[in-house]
């Protein structure tokens, strides 16, 4: 066993400290030490973007960071945008305009959707489909996705 | 009126949100992890395996391996056992399992199991296979064919002697994974009564209770399935495979419940596969534009053991003998074992495979002939309410429709400047197509026929539903389909919303557990919003006939003057009403009271086809539809980019067009990734691009525009006129694709997918 790792994070808003095995990823320990289920592991290889969520401000995806690489960061996950009551713009955007099917990839894509609208507030249709492009969906063929995200910013 | 709204998916929210459980997110208390241990050679016997060392590490609890197994042996085609003992016959064959307190052990454990193999001359190629100095894969059978299909109508010689043009090609088709957001998924567990709960992502929930039975030696009363929200199935869950059987092994000997959850690599490896298929296929045409035959053989690699993969042929042959109306037809398959990947069912079951082969011939054809594409195939298309030679009682039917309608779109926002030219040039002479220009565009046409109505494989192809409405109005709709993210539970809340007169919202639908919904065959064959859809309107008129039974003492009026609306109970004309739930309260709380509750069951009237001439109308009613694509071919780099899909469907009715349009756009997603890019490499048994970086998925920036244009056809036997979808979104893109390609090179592509390399391979001989 590798020597634990005293890790300090904070999780929406809320301070955390685990201690950890320093080979985890970002992605099991909230999975499975913080029980933050939102993110889903689609490959574990950085590939499918169902793991995305917001370190620091910049989409990532958490199966390719390193918990411990995160000491003393923000991270922000889907369960954290979410409001208490009802739902965040561009999750209700993929709820009305029918981006949404199985929902494996969604929260990924709500997460790679926020980081995006953020640096880039009013995007063309070409901008979310290649800043959408990491964010694997099997379901939907994308379309109801694009402009979910399109018409999330204009409303 | 909720039928024909754009009603958001029910289950939206919780799926933004993170909310909803899926299998990955299922955790009992004590629960172990599971890891499978694969074979390291194609074909070997197994001389000695030895656990010694992985038992004495440290938190693992439970090692299976052949000495395990149930005696039966399982799998349609009863090949099967859950650990493989003497021989392996596959990369993808289970040699031991391990459960352990977390995955690292698990896997840690994995490799300390030593395991000595002989090797054997494993069978790769599939003609090499059907040689009778081929090595058997199951020496116990004779042969390694598992099953020829043969099939005809009419007199093939006869259809070329009428023929004035015929064409014939050699095709090649690859590999393709489901390739589902979330991987394949199972917990087990047993009770103190030594029940086993499985939670599962299966698509079959009753027959997996019936084979996980016959796999472990138990009784099906003693299974219960639990379906946990499922990430993307696709035909994946549509048999048992090992895995399930190993988890429950694993469970009883380790006396906790055990998870296993495969890896995305393990995924394209163990989850069965689109199976590759070596096609032979010629059609011929009279100058009228008449197609008078259809003839094509197909040799299908099965892997080394047999799952769905080996039933493909009856779909391929209903596309060869029935899409469009051929006079004579041949189709014989062969089902070969080899010491390849496991082959299943994927989403358009067979179907992708023959409409690429037989779309483009049509088109092979129309060249030949000097015909306009587009008439050629509206001479030729399928009728309403006409018996196909095979038996199919084809119903309410839109090819035509679908056909005009994208043909009218050809000229309509296109991209390209030259569009007239091109499609004059598209009937001209091909070759003289090919000049200077490096970038080439041109514009092609498939159509597909699917099963729309359900489809008779097993003897009862039917459905259950329940709907209770409780004391407070609430109503609930217990079905037995599955939900796999293609919106079944709302399309059916829609359907039960439209009958009590309620808001869909308000309407709770049960469907994951087999101890509480009735039977279903499974969500398969596009027919859950056919089959599932009749069921639960039979069940929630039954519903409302117990409500207006009542409800006409109450406001003193005959049943047959009531109506539902706004969650209430209307005499026709008149203001007068009484709610849901003053009603059932009402029928509730009295003297020889009852609740209300309403039943419905539904198989539709449709047949098995007959074993030895495979006709006979194996669906209620079929779907129909017409894509064009739109390509630009690079002609230096062979690179095939895709500006346009235009799809138009025959769906009878659209209960839900936003869910309609997903299926057409998301089936769409997998036709071009069909054509153009997926395609898994499996060398000498091996696979060799386990990823998504090397399986290539279409992104949204490679997406092209998707247009889809709805027909409705008002089905007599459809719920309020539907019929089924789900698999034609991708069925007819290849030969869409491959046709646009002729189109605009001049070239024919006869092997999918259509890479780079193979588009340039072509150019460059066609130049010769
Ligand atoms: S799970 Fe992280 S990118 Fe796929
Ligand atoms: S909705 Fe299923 S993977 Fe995107």
């Amino acid at each position: 066993m590798a020597k634990k790792f005293h890790l300090t994070l904070n999780v929406n808003g809320e301070h955390q400290e685990l201690l950890i095995d320093p080979r985890r990823s970002l992605l099991d320990v909230l999975r499975n030490d913080l029980e933050l289920r939102g993110a889903h592991r689609g490959c574990d290889s950085g590939d499918c973007g169902a793991c995305t969520v917001i370190l620091n401000g910049k989409a990532i995806t958490s199966c390719m960071t390193l918990a411990a690489d995160c000491d003393g960061d923000s991270v922000i996950t889907v369960e954290g945008i979410t409001p208490a009551d009802g739902l965040h713009p561009v999750q209700k955007a993929l709820v009305a305009e029918g981006g949404i099917q199985c929902g494996f990839c969604t929260t990924g894509i709500v997460m790679a959707a926020i980081a995006l609208l953020e640096s880039n507030p009013h995007p063309t249709e070409e901008d979310v489909r290649d800043g959408l492009a990491g964010n694997l969906c099997r379901c939907t063929g994308y379309k109801k996705i694009v402009e979910a995200v399109l018409n999330g910013e204009r409303k | 009126m909720v039928i024909g709204q754009r009603i958001p998916k029910l289950d939206a929210p919780d799926k933004a949100t993170g909310r909803t459980v899926y299998g990955h997110d299922v955790k009992l208390p004590g629960m172990l992890h599971g890891r499978i241990l694969y074979s390291q050679y194609a074909s070997a016997k197994i001389k000695r395996v030895d656990v010694s060392r992985a038992l004495k590490l440290p938190g693992v609890k439970a090692i299976l391996t052949a000495a395990d197994n149930p005696p039966t042996k399982f799998g349609y085609g009863k090949d099967n056992t859950p650990i493989k003992g003497d021989v392996v016959r596959s990369f993808r064959d289970e040699v031991a399992a391990v459960a352990a307190v977390d995955a690292d052990t698990a896997a840690e454990a994995l490799d300390l199991i030593e395991i000595e193999y002989e090797p054997l001359t494993p069978l790769f190629d599939v003609r090499q296979a059907m040689k009778d100095s081929a090595p058997l894969i199951h020496p116990e059978r004779k042969s390694n064919l598992f099953q020829k299909y043969k099939y005809s109508h009419g007199d093939i010689v006869e259809g070329e002697r009428e023929s004035d043009v015929v064409v014939e090609a050699d095709f090649e088709l690859p590999y393709v994974a489901h390739a589902a957001m979330e991987t394949s998924v199972v917990i087990a567990s047993f009770d103190h009564r030594d029940h086993l709960t499985l939670y599962s992502t299966t698509q079959i929930p009753f027959l997996l209770q019936r084979d996980l039975a016959e796999a472990l030696g138990i009784e099906g009363n003693d299974i219960r399935i639990i379906q946990t929200a499922i990430g993307g199935a696709f035909g994946r869950g549509l048999d048992i495979y090992p895995y399930e059987p190993i988890a429950a092994l694993l469970a009883r000997k380790a006396g906790k419940p055990v998870r296993i959850s495969f890896s995305r690599h393990e995924e394209f490896l163990a989850a069965p596969m689109r199976q590759p298929a070596l096609i032979h296929a010629r059609a011929g045409a009279k100058r009228d534009g008449k197609i008078t035959f259809r003839d094509a053989y197909a040799l299908l690699d099965v892997g080394a053991y047999i799952s769905w993969g080996s039933v493909t042929p009856l779909v391929m042959m209903e596309t060869t003998a029935s899409l469009y109306r051929v006079p004579h037809v041949k189709f014989e398959a062969d089902c070969v074992y080899t010491n390849n990947l496991i082959t299943g069912a994927v989403r358009g079951y067979g179907n992708p495979q023959s409409t690429f082969y037989t779309e483009t011939l049509m088109e092979r054809l129309a060249v030949a002939l000097n015909m306009d594409p587009v008439d050629f195939r509206l001479r030729n298309a399928n009728i309403p309410n006409e018996e196909m030679p095979q038996g199919l009682i084809i119903t309410s039917c839109g090819l035509k429709e679908c056909i005009e309608a994208v043909a009218a779109r050809a000229d309509v926002g296109s991209q390209r400047s030259e569009v007239g030219s091109q499609k004059d040039s598209r009937i001209s002479n091909q070759k003289s197509e090919i000049n200077n220009q490096k970038l080439k565009r041109g514009i092609g046409f498939a159509s597909t026929l699917n099963v729309g109505g359900g489809a008779r494989i097993y003897k009862s192809d039917g459905c259950g539903a329940t709907v209770k409405v409780d004391d407070f109005g609430h109503v609930s709709l217990i079905t037995g389909s599955t939900e796999i993210g293609q919106g079944s539970e709302t399309i059916l809340a829609q359907i039960v919303a439209e009958v009590l007169g309620v808001k869909v919202e308000d309407i709770n639908v049960l469907n994951s557990d087999t101890d509480v919904k009735p039977w279903d065959v499974g969500v398969h064959a596009s027919r859950t919003t056919f089959i599932a859809g009749n069921a639960a309107h039979i069940a929630a008129m039954d519903a409302r006939k117990q409500l207006f039974e009542t409800a006409s003492e109450l406001l003193k009026a005959e049943p047959e003057s009531l109506v539902t609306r706004d969650g209430k109970i209307f005499v026709n004309d008149s203001d007068r009403s009484a709610d849901l739930a003053k009603v059932a309260r009402s029928r509730h709380y009295r003297e020889g009271g009852k609740v209300i509750l309403g039943e419905g069951w539904y198989d539709p009237p449709t047949k098995m086809v007959d074993k030895d001439t495979y006709k006979g109308n194996i669906s209620a009613t079929y779907g129909f539809g017409t894509q064009m694509a739109e390509v630009e071919v690079d002609t230096e780099t062979g690179k095939v980019r895709v500006l346009r899909l235009v799809c138009a469907n025959d769906v009878g009715r659209a209960i839900n067009p936003m869910a309609v349009e997903g299926q057409i756009e998301g089936g769409a997603q997998m036709g071009l990734g069909y054509a153009l890019t997926e395609e898994l490499i499996v060398k000498e048994g091996r696979v060799m691009n386990p990823d998504f970086l090397d399986y290539r998925l279409f992104t949204s920036a490679d997406m092209p525009q998707i247009e889809s244009i709805i027909i409705e056809t008002d089905d007599p036997q459809g719920p309020f006129g539907a019929k089924g979808v789900g698999e034609m979104g991708g069925t007819p893109t290849a030969a869409a694709i491959a046709n646009a390609i002729h189109d605009a090179t001049g070239v024919w592509l006869t092997q999918l997918p259509m890479t780079p390399e193979r588009v340039l391979r072509a150019l460059e001989e066609a130049k010769k």
